[in-house]
């Protein structure tokens, strides 16, 4: 039976041979629709399932919060996206055409997938505007990453988003002696200078204060729309704050899905928050 | 040509040290006469040519360990592998002068009662071949290897551990006779280089200043790099590969290009080492020597380049010294050196020089 | 043994001397027959020299052997003077004469009373089988033992009907069975193609040297049935033969195997468990085997023994204890940094190196194998297992039980893997993480010092004995997966094995070469090992 089904999908006529398909992971469009989206997506760790039947689907522009409680498969999650972790079973897909599956870390992040970790991970022995340089978009083959220059406008875009995230000051500074707020700025920084399609955030609050939190809830939303952003949040007040619409997850599933209000009066939502 | 050079002030001094030996040297050795007490021995002048090819080396351990991270334990395989293509170059130019005056076979060879030269000893009569073997030859090596371990992420002590097995795993394939690399004896009983006489002063102060020009070319490449945006991508890659290939640098790349680099200047140290001290034989890859070079980065501090070449340098001046006045004393001094490094000055005589002078400036 | 078999052996034995001596009659043992051979060994001819050596040995006289075998060694003399038979004794007392017949002690003053009892090659000939004869019938089954391997090869026709029927009444298993292939083989150069072809197949099976080159002398026979016959059976032969040589290669790896698990497995400790590098590691070997030296050589220099079972605890303390120092003073500042620590340790390596050179001596010290660990003990014809092999296999076992008890039944173990897996969760708990650092790095020291013990039954002692073991180990407890003692025990065992196994192919140094390369290539496909840890937690 296995080979009449080799055999079948190999004479099908609504496509040519696979071999003579074009590369399908040539540009993924991004401008419209569903930009990044998950089918079916499992996981476990030994047994222990991380993600479970996982679907999502993020329109291209949009600003997502994904919240959920310890161990509901979040990093996981992002990990699947980036290429660190390869799920079991289950696609992953950006925009209509790219299945990231089988794609490397660096081959994702040079599609347009930028991600900021829930820890904030810059280089330390590296000055700031050295950290922003190397996080540019660009040609990264290694030739070109030795020959590399900055021309004018790069140089400007860079003292753009030294002005954004507020450490022109300490531009040639060693971004190791940073303030854990400032490295979480300089993250930010970074995933801006990737210029990327998608931006995921892990725990962009995490050791704000206040006005920095106001600060980033205003950059996340001036992004979105040009880029689609997908926050990961602990911090009730900042997704309140930013989110259009919110996806809890669970047990490596989704629970339920839409605007912040609908979210907080969904009776599985609040027992798995509050317990029963 | 000399951009990369700014702000790099050891470099700087290394540089002009360099240059200013190669132009004493010489003169000191050929044309002030030996009764005067500022003559220099040509033993002398070949010692110094012997520490600046283990600078040169020095550097390409530097430019993996200090800036990539990759601590190579097996470094001395590549230095020994470009010795053994020189060695060849050089055995082929005995010629007939051997004890068996076998115009075509090594020595050796006609001991083990070979009737012809194996096909990978072809070509090392030419000079230009052997050169290009001195640098193919550990690259391919490097690369070949690099490819597997970088691909699958091996990593920190792991990479160490199986670049010593490599190391290894060579000095007991060049013991075997069958080889084809004279087996425990090595190569050796070296005539001439290129039609000069190996013996003479003027060929021993060619072969001084060609390390000076290699280690000054060696250094300019290496800083090339690390003052490129290739080279922040390399101690990026250091400090946090992960985040590195979340940025969309292909990490296995970047390891890959530099680590071959380096080895082939391994390669070309091992080149310029063997006509000076005149043999090469498989206790060049003795795991132990590989060990010692990475102490000799230590010494002088990591991440600096010109740090590495100045460890070279000192801790084989006091091994020279020591091995002659108080052989006994030289395992317990390289030991304790190799405790002391690591635990008093992680950053080598560089990074106390750095302190003092911060100590003064502030 | 029963009187009365022996009764029926002698009867036998008799017999066949009869018929190698051309006698149609049995005799007794006879006194008269020993007097008439004594005389005849005193005669002038060779021929009537070799009647009377027959006499004597169909007398059944207790003395015959004796006498047949110092004839054989030129050591039978008669006295000038009186024509008595005397021989030296090379056994006791080579100057001493003792007379035949009476057994008396002779003086020799002179060399020059005596006169040598001249033999020739045929002579000499007969002499050998009359004495390998007179050891068939010895009450002792290990003399005749000896004896039919004597004669294996050696006898003729006539002979074999003897051996045969001795053969029947044979109560040890092992002599029968040579006994028969004694026949067996000899019958296969019968003219009779039956007789032949039934001795091919009673050989079947049979390991003996002789056998072998017998039948392939068959495989050119003019009958193409014996000749097939031959070849079904020498076949058999051979893939027996084959599968005890991998028995005994399985052997020898499982004894390399045990030596390297003995190796790694303090480092699977220190490395797997604590994450530290310690290139120090073979070093602590060293000091193993150099304390096993010191205890045999000057405390108690004559009991190998005793003092090698001391050596056991006493080279844990101590390399246990240098260890604790080494992790004290050195390895504790540099936790979480493990190249550094790398580093560290191997100059530890090379300062206890050189303090040993300086101490004992740079040259190898061989330290005494006990009595009863040397000797092999031999299953067949071609397999025998060497004691010390089958010691050492046993001994890393009962280390590895005994690590394996101490780690997951005593509340240090609890305390080790508490501290391995979260050490700021286990000082939370009160365990004191410093401490059992020390006595975690400690246990992986002393261990390595038990294994020196081992070693040093196996190769000399000298400073570079841990160098050599120090790469081995390290590619066995990568290979294995770090942090799994199992994983260390199947590594160290089947590269053992692979190792053995490959060394006729490709020879000792070229099968290390390539389990190196096997290991360098493994690594990157399974970067953990065979038995990575698992879970979450170990991907990060």
């Amino acid at each position: 039976m296995k080979q009449l089904d080799t055999l079948r999908e190999t004479m099908r006529r609504d496509e040519v041979f696979s071999f003579v398909k074009p590369d399908a992971n040539i540009q993924p469009i991004t401008d419209r629709g569903v930009i990044l989206s998950l089918e079916g997506v499992n996981k476990s760790f030994d047994g222990f399932k991380a993600i479970n039947d996982l679907n999502m689907a993020i329109d291209a522009g949009e600003l997502r919060c994904i919240i959920g409680p310890n161990g509901a498969g979040k990093t996981t999650m992002m990990d699947i996206i980036t290429g660190k972790t390869v799920p079991d079973t289950g696609r992953v897909r950006f925009g209509q055409t790219m299945n990231l599956l089988g794609m490397s870390e660096p081959e994702i992040a040079q599609a347009g997938i930028g991600r900021k970790f829930q820890k904030p991970t810059v280089f330390e022995a590296l000055t700031v505007a050295e950290n922003l340089e190397l996080a540019m978009q660009g040609d990264k083959s290694v030739w070109s990453t030795f020959r590399a220059k900055l021309s004018g406008s790069q140089q400007d875009y860079l003292g753009e988003v030294l002005e954004t995230i507020g450490l022109q000051d300490g531009a040639k500074g060693r971004s190791g002696s940073l303030s854990h707020g400032q490295k979480q700025w300089l993250e930010i920084g970074m995933l801006l200078m990737q210029r990327p399609h998608v931006l995921l955030v892990d725990e962009p609050a995490a050791g704000m204060t206040h006005q920095e939190m106001d600060k980033t809830t205003e950059l996340l939303t001036s992004l979105a729309g040009d880029h689609t952003v997908v926050v990961v949040e602990h911090d009730m007040d900042f997704v309140r704050s930013i989110a259009q619409r919110v996806t809890v997850l669970h047990q490596g599933h989704v629970l339920a899905e839409g605007s912040m209000d609908d979210v907080q009066q969904d009776q599985r939502v609040i027992e798995v928050y509050l317990g029963e | 040509m000399f951009r990369m050079l700014r702000g790099d002030y050891g470099g700087q001094i290394l540089i002009a040290l360099v240059v200013l030996a190669c132009a004493i040297v010489p003169y000191l050795n050929l044309y002030v006469p030996p009764s005067s007490p500022f003559h220099l021995s040509t033993f002398t002048v070949t010692l110094l040519g012997k520490y600046l090819t283990y600078a040169l080396l020095a550097l390409s351990v530097d430019l993996v360990w200090g800036y990539l991270g990759i601590l190579s334990l097996g470094h001395g395989a590549f230095f020994a592998l470009g010795g053994y293509a020189m060695g060849m170059y050089l055995m082929h130019q005995i010629g007939d002068r051997g004890v068996y005056g076998n115009p075509d076979l090594p020595d050796f060879m006609v001991f083990l009662n070979w009737d012809q030269i194996p096909w990978f000893w072809q070509g090392f009569d030419m000079f230009w071949f052997a050169m290009i073997m001195v640098m193919f030859v550990p690259g391919v090596l490097a690369y070949v290897f690099g490819w597997l371990a970088f691909r699958s992420r091996v990593t920190g002590v792991y990479l160490s551990i199986i670049t010593q097995a490599l190391t290894y795993a060579l000095l007991l394939a060049f013991f075997r006779n069958e080889m084809g690399f004279g087996g425990n004896n090595g190569l050796t009983d070296f005539k001439d280089i290129l039609g000069f006489n190996l013996q003479s002063d003027e060929t021993r102060i060619g072969l001084f200043v060609a390390s000076g020009i290699a280690l000054i070319l060696g250094y300019l490449s290496c800083r090339a790099i690390v003052a490129s945006r290739l080279g922040r991508v390399a101690v990026a890659i250091r400090d946090s590969e992960d985040r590195v290939r979340f940025i969309g640098y292909r990490v296995d790349k970047v390891k890959l290009a530099i680590f071959t680099f380096s080895a082939v200047l391994a390669g070309i140290a091992g080149a310029l080492y063997v006509p000076q001290v005149g043999i090469i034989n498989p206790g060049e890859f003795s795991p132990l020597n590989s060990i010692e070079l990475v102490v000799w980065v230590a010494v002088g501090g990591r991440g600096t380049l010109y740090g590495a070449a100045l460890g070279a340098i000192l801790v084989n001046y006091a091994k020279t010294y020591l091995t002659g006045a108080l052989p006994e004393v030289w395992l317990f001094a390289l030991g304790g050196l190799f405790v002391f490094v690591t635990l008093y000055m992680p950053k080598g005589i560089v990074g106390l020089m750095r302190r003092r002078q911060k100590e003064i400036g502030a | 043994m029963r009187p009365t078999s022996i009764a029926i052996r002698h009867w036998v034995f008799a017999f066949i001397l009869s018929l190698i001596a051309g006698f149609s009659t049995a005799v007794h043992a006879d006194e008269a027959i020993f007097q008439g051979g004594i005389e005849n060994l005193l005669a002038k001819s060779f021929n009537d020299k070799t009647q009377g050596a027959q006499q004597i040995a169909e007398s059944g006289d207790d003395r015959a052997e004796q006498i047949l075998k110092a004839l054989l060694d030129r050591q039978l003399f008669s006295t000038k003077s009186d024509k008595t038979l005397v021989f030296f004794d090379k056994d006791t007392d080579a100057t001493q004469a003792k007379q035949v017949v009476s057994g008396e002690i002779l003086p020799v003053t002179d060399v020059k009373s005596l006169q040598r009892i001249r033999t020739n090659n045929k002579m000499r000939g007969v002499i050998k089988r009359l004495i390998a004869n007179i050891q068939l019938s010895n009450p002792d089954p290990v003399k005749r033992l000896a004896a039919v391997k004597e004669i294996m090869g050696k006898v003729t026709s006539d002979q074999i009907d003897a051996v045969k029927t001795l053969s029947e009444s044979e109560p040890n298993a092992e002599v029968k069975r040579e006994m028969e292939t004694l026949v067996q083989l000899s019958e296969l150069q019968s003219s009779d193609e039956d007789v032949v072809k039934a001795a091919i197949i009673g050989l079947k099976g049979n390991m003996n040297q002789q056998v072998r080159p017998k039948l392939e002398d068959l495989l050119t026979s003019e009958s193409a049935e014996i000749a097939a016959s031959a070849k079904t059976t020498l076949e058999a032969i051979n893939k027996k033969v084959t599968w005890y040589g991998h028995l005994e290669t399985l052997f020898f790896g499982l004894s390399l195997g045990s030596v390297l698990v003995l190796a790694a497995i303090g480092l699977a400790i220190t490395f797997g468990v604590m994450g530290v590098i310690n290139m120090a590691h073979g070093e602590l070997i060293m000091i193993g085997a150099y304390t096993t030296y010191t205890i045999q050589h000057y405390i108690m220099p004559n009991y190998p023994g005793v003092s090698l079972i001391l050596s056991i605890p006493a080279a844990f303390v101590v390399a246990g204890l240098v260890g604790i120092i080494i992790e004290k003073t050195v390895i504790r500042h540099l936790y979480g940094r493990p190249l550094e620590t790398l580093l560290a340790t191997f100059g530890i390596s090379l300062i206890l190196q050189q303090a040993v050179r300086s101490i004992f001596s740079p040259l190898n010290r061989s330290v005494e194998t006990p009595e009863w660990m040397s000797g092999s003990i031999q299953i067949n014809e071609v397999l025998s297992l060497t004691l010390n092999r089958l010691y050492v296999i046993a001994f890393c076992l009962v280390v590895f039980a005994a690590l394996f008890i101490v780690l997951k039944k005593t509340s240090l173990g609890l305390q080790v893997r508490a501290v391995s897996q979260n050490r700021g969760m286990a000082r939370a708990m009160g365990v004191k993480a410093s401490k059992v650092d020390a006595m975690t790095f400690g246990l992986g020291a002393g261990i390595a010092g038990i294994a020196g013990v081992a070693l040093s039954q196996l190769t000399n002692v000298g400073p570079n004995l841990g160098q050599s073991y120090i790469i081995d180990s390290f590619m066995v407890v990568v290979f294995g997966g770090v942090g799994n003692l199992w994983g260390t025990l199947i590594s160290g065992f089947s590269l053992g094995i692979a190792n053995k196994f490959m060394e006729p192919y490709a020879g000792a140094v070229l099968a290390k070469i390539l389990v190196l390369v096997f290991i360098i290539l493994f690594i990157q496909k399974r970067p953990r090992g065979l038995f990575p840890q698992k879970g979450r937690a170990a991907d990060s």
